[in-house]
């Protein structure tokens, strides 16, 4: 029984991690009508950079929430250079972006192992929330407990950004029909560029938070990039409720799978994504086709 | 037995009904004119006639053959062409390849993975012949991208008479051309023998209306009007219909 | 026209005198690389440059048919029938993943065959008992056909210009044949296609099938070369190479993947010897053609030549038609 219990906390935080990650791709991938294969990278080197700080490695050794910030804002600012500097100069040629993008995930990869070595990094779980949490037989880490607390807190600002605010009106506007968008006078090339920075911004922050559970070691580009495709199949592209549902699924189906089908998981976790991508392509809460 | 039958004919997406009980009935060798204002539904009656939008109801029938439920891409096979507002050619290809491969399309060969394409000459004649019919047989071996709009017009309905069509859907073959150019589709179009029947969709009132024997006005997916020539330009719905046009 | 001739001859007498002029096992091993991946690269090209569908997820029918080819010679099946049983087995996944991936077109289609390379790429880490995982298959000797020995670097390599030679050849015949202009059509303008009585969902099929069967062929010369197979082969990574081939030569050319493969193999193996990072390498190679040479280096090539030598002749002609006037 505390197994299940366990496994279950551990899938929602899983998902809150996910639900980061992916909430970036999806506005990114309803947006521009680009599944951004820089995404993982931009999740480990947001993790990198976190953990140099953290660690102490150049010398400064910060605050873990700190870093956390230092680093997301540096991925931010990449993400807004990739976007404008490379992805800009192909204007509507989404398959020429998509290779851009793989193109820079191979030199990301091979970046981080040159300046950080093959070794894993290991992040400490920060102050104050290294203790574990009592329900009768089952032991919760806190820092889990605070991780689904993050990204609840993250789902509902980012529900408030895009539902209540002028900018998330004019992406939604974007999503839905970026011609439509231009014609009203929304510059939809800017916006193109923000959602570009807040989706690195996200994706780096799961990276460094989810440090203390995954820890940093090369390869993880190439464990979560597939699952925030799952999770932006599943949930249909350009939806935060979609991100958010689709996450916690992936996280139940991904580490139950590990569990129970060590064997099959990976199937198990990219056949509902075929079957989607197959029968319903706009997923389940999704507004187009990609 | 009419060319082209059309009975009930209805679509609609979600709560916009874009076509509403089209009737249409097209006489063998007629010259059919469909106008009425943007937005009518005049180029979604084409593609509901080809197949290329499935009909909620209503019948087509193509001499006498009901082909309703008969994928778009069987139906030039039955005797039906069209051409396109934008034209939609291969641009990477010289004008006498965009003729063969609408030759091809009604031919057995194109499954053929071993024969070299541009040394059958039963293709390539008859190519010739048809580029001929719209007097563009010098320019044959021409890169498509470097001709005219008015040249490109005329390829196209040059591909559409090499499939040998019963019923020819022109929509709006004059749209984007110059005088002179509209003057050569103008001529190429009456060359038309009369074996084919020609529906068109067309907007500019002067070429067309020398072109009509029967005119059917549509507005809001819905026929408004309909008769010959006289009847109905004469007719006061049809003021109606264009007034502030 | 005979210029080419002369030109396709002049390369087809050195890649039979290859292991001649070029010797030591190593660069004629090279040789043989370039070869069976020029192939593979081929048999992209058949969907990206003429069918106009990109995959992400070739790499996994080569590997489906090299892991065939090594787990039927693991099970006691002898040469011959092994590498039939394992086209089969090839041309079979193809079917099922073209099945699946044409579904879609455009965007949604190089998901699916993302995912598919995926789950292609787990099981073959994860699924122990079939693929060995991490550990992988490994092949012990090459065939003898016709008695023939192939464990030398030289008679490897001519066994696979044989192949490459015909391979090439069949590619030639498709591109110039009324269905590879169909599938040509289909790249284009679908919607004109379909409304001209083709049907455009089989044709891009046959282009499929096609193209598996020659990725494939590559996957079982692979697999003979290197007389092991491991789920590396079938990674994201090795998809992207493959169309880095495609796109880095030129696709919708017969040159181009041939050109590309090449330059992906000599630079991966002359380089790996000096630089430890291939993969900066490749992603930096792929991120500035895709940028500044879209269509290729063979394509863009001929347009550099051709424009160079335009502005050459049209300078020559100003200086020549300023010598001629008379002075005002």
């Amino acid at each position: 029984m505390t197994f299940w219990l366990v496994l279950t906390v551990n899938s929602i935080t899983f998902g809150g991690l996910l639900f980061l990650l992916s909430a970036g791709f999806s506005l990114i991938f309803g947006l521009m009508r680009i599944p951004n294969l820089t995404h993982g990278s931009l999740f480990m080197l947001g993790a990198y950079f976190g953990a140099t700080l953290v660690v102490g490695m150049l010398g400064l050794q910060l605050n873990f929430w700190l870093a956390a910030i230092l680093a997301t804002v540096a991925v931010a600012f990449l993400g807004a250079l990739i976007e404008r500097l490379l992805l800009r100069r192909l204007p509507g040629d989404a398959l020429a972006q998509v290779l851009v993008t793989l193109g820079l995930s191979f030199i990301a990869a091979d970046f981080c192992l040159m300046v950080w070595g093959g070794d894993p990094i290991n992040v400490e779980t920060p102050a104050g929330l290294g203790g574990f949490l009592r329900a009768g037989p089952a032991v919760f880490p806190l820092y889990r407990i605070a991780i689904i607390f993050i990204a609840a807190i993250f789902a509902v600002g980012l529900w408030v950004l895009l539902d209540r605010t002028r900018l998330g009106a004019m992406i939604r506007a974007g999503v839905d029909d970026p011609d439509m968008a231009r014609v009203v006078g929304i510059r939809v090339s800017q916006l193109f560029t923000i959602v570009f920075a807040l989706g690195a911004a996200l994706a780096a922050f799961a990276g460094i938070i989810g440090g203390p559970i995954l820890s940093v070691y090369p390869g993880i580009d190439q464990d979560m990039l597939p699952l925030a495709l799952v999770v932006v199949i599943l949930g249909g592209t350009g939806s935060l409720l979609g991100s958010f549902v689709g996450s916690i699924i992936v996280g139940f189906i991904y580490n139950f799978g590990q569990a129970l089908l060590p064997e099959l998981a990976y199937f198990v976790l990219f056949l509902p994504m075929l079957l989607v991508l197959v029968f319903r392509p706009q997923g389940l809460f999704g507004r187009h086709v990609p | 037995m009419s060319a082209l039958a059309v009975k009930g004919l209805c679509k609609a997406f979600g709560g916009l009904h874009v076509t509403t009980d089209v009737n249409l009935d097209v006489e063998p060798g007629e010259r059919r004119l469909i106008i009425g204002p943007n937005g009518a539904g005049k180029t979604t009656l084409f593609n509901l006639i080809t197949g290329e939008l499935t009909p909620d109801s209503g019948s087509i029938h193509l001499l006498g053959q009901d082909v309703t439920n008969t994928p778009s891409r069987r139906r030039p096979h039955l005797g039906m062409a069209r051409t396109y507002q934008i034209i939609t050619l291969f641009t990477r290809d010289t004008i006498v390849r965009n003729v063969t491969l609408a030759l091809l399309g009604l031919s057995q060969a194109r499954w053929n993975p071993l024969t070299v394409l541009d040394r059958q000459p039963e293709f390539i004649d008859r190519a010739h012949d048809a580029l001929t019919k719209v007097g563009l047989r010098n320019i044959a071996d021409r890169p498509l991208s470097q001709t005219s709009y008015g040249e490109r017009r005329r390829v196209e309905i040059a591909m559409a008479l090499a499939q040998e069509p019963k019923v020819l859907l022109l929509d709006e073959p004059y749209a984007g051309l110059s005088i002179d150019e509209r003057r050569d589709v103008q001529e190429t179009i009456r060359a038309i023998p009369r074996d084919v029947t020609i529906v068109m969709i067309e907007h500019n009132m002067d070429v067309a209306l020398s072109f009509a024997e029967r005119i059917t006005l549509l507005h809001f997916g819905k026929i408004v009007v309909e008769g010959s020539r006289s009847e109905v330009v004469n007719d006061p719905r049809t003021k109606e219909v264009y007034l502030g046009h | 026209m005979t210029r080419r001739h002369i030109a396709l001859a002049a390369a087809f007498a050195a890649l039979i005198t290859l292991p001649y002029w070029l010797s030591g096992a190593y660069y004629i091993n090279v040789s043989s690389q370039v070869l069976f991946y020029a192939i593979f690269a081929l048999g992209l090209n058949v969907l990206v440059g003429y069918g106009g569908l990109v995959s992400l997820g070739h790499a996994s029918l080569f590997g489906i048919t090299a892991y065939a080819t090594g787990y039927l010679l693991q099970n006691g099946w002898s040469h011959t029938p092994a590498i039939l049983g394992a086209l089969v087995i090839g041309l079979a996944a193809t079917a099922l993943f073209a099945a699946l991936a044409l579904r879609a077109t455009g965007i949604g289609f190089i998901m699916i065959t993302l995912a598919l390379g995926q789950i292609v790429w787990g099981l073959a880490y994860r699924w122990i008992s079939l693929t060995g995982g991490d550990n992988g298959i490994s092949l012990h000797g090459r065939p003898s056909p016709f008695g023939f020995e192939l464990g030398s670097a030289p008679a490897f390599y001519y066994v696979t210009l044989v192949i490459f030679v015909v391979a090439v050849t069949a590619v030639a015949i498709f591109v110039q044949s009324p269905l590879g202009a169909a599938v040509k059509g289909t790249r284009d303008q679908p919607r004109r296609m379909n409304a001209l009585g083709y049907h455009v969902w089989a044709i891009r099929f046959w282009a499929c099938l096609l193209s598996g069967l020659l990725t494939s062929i590559a996957g079982i010369l692979f697999v003979y070369y290197n007389q092991f197979i491991s789920p590396q082969t079938t990674a994201l990574t090795a998809s992207a190479e493959v169309l880095l081939m495609v796109i880095a030569g030129g696709p919708a050319t017969l040159l181009g993947p041939i050109v590309g493969a090449a330059l992906v193999v000599v630079v991966k193996n002359i380089v790996s010897g000096y630089i430890e990072r291939w993969n900066f390498l490749l992603g930096a190679i792929f991120v500035a053609i895709v940028i500044l040479m879209p269509e290729g280096l063979v394509p863009g090539t001929v347009r550099l030549w051709r424009g160079g030598l335009r502005a050459f002749r049209r300078r020559r002609g100003i200086i020549i038609a300023q010598s001629a006037e008379p002075k005002a």
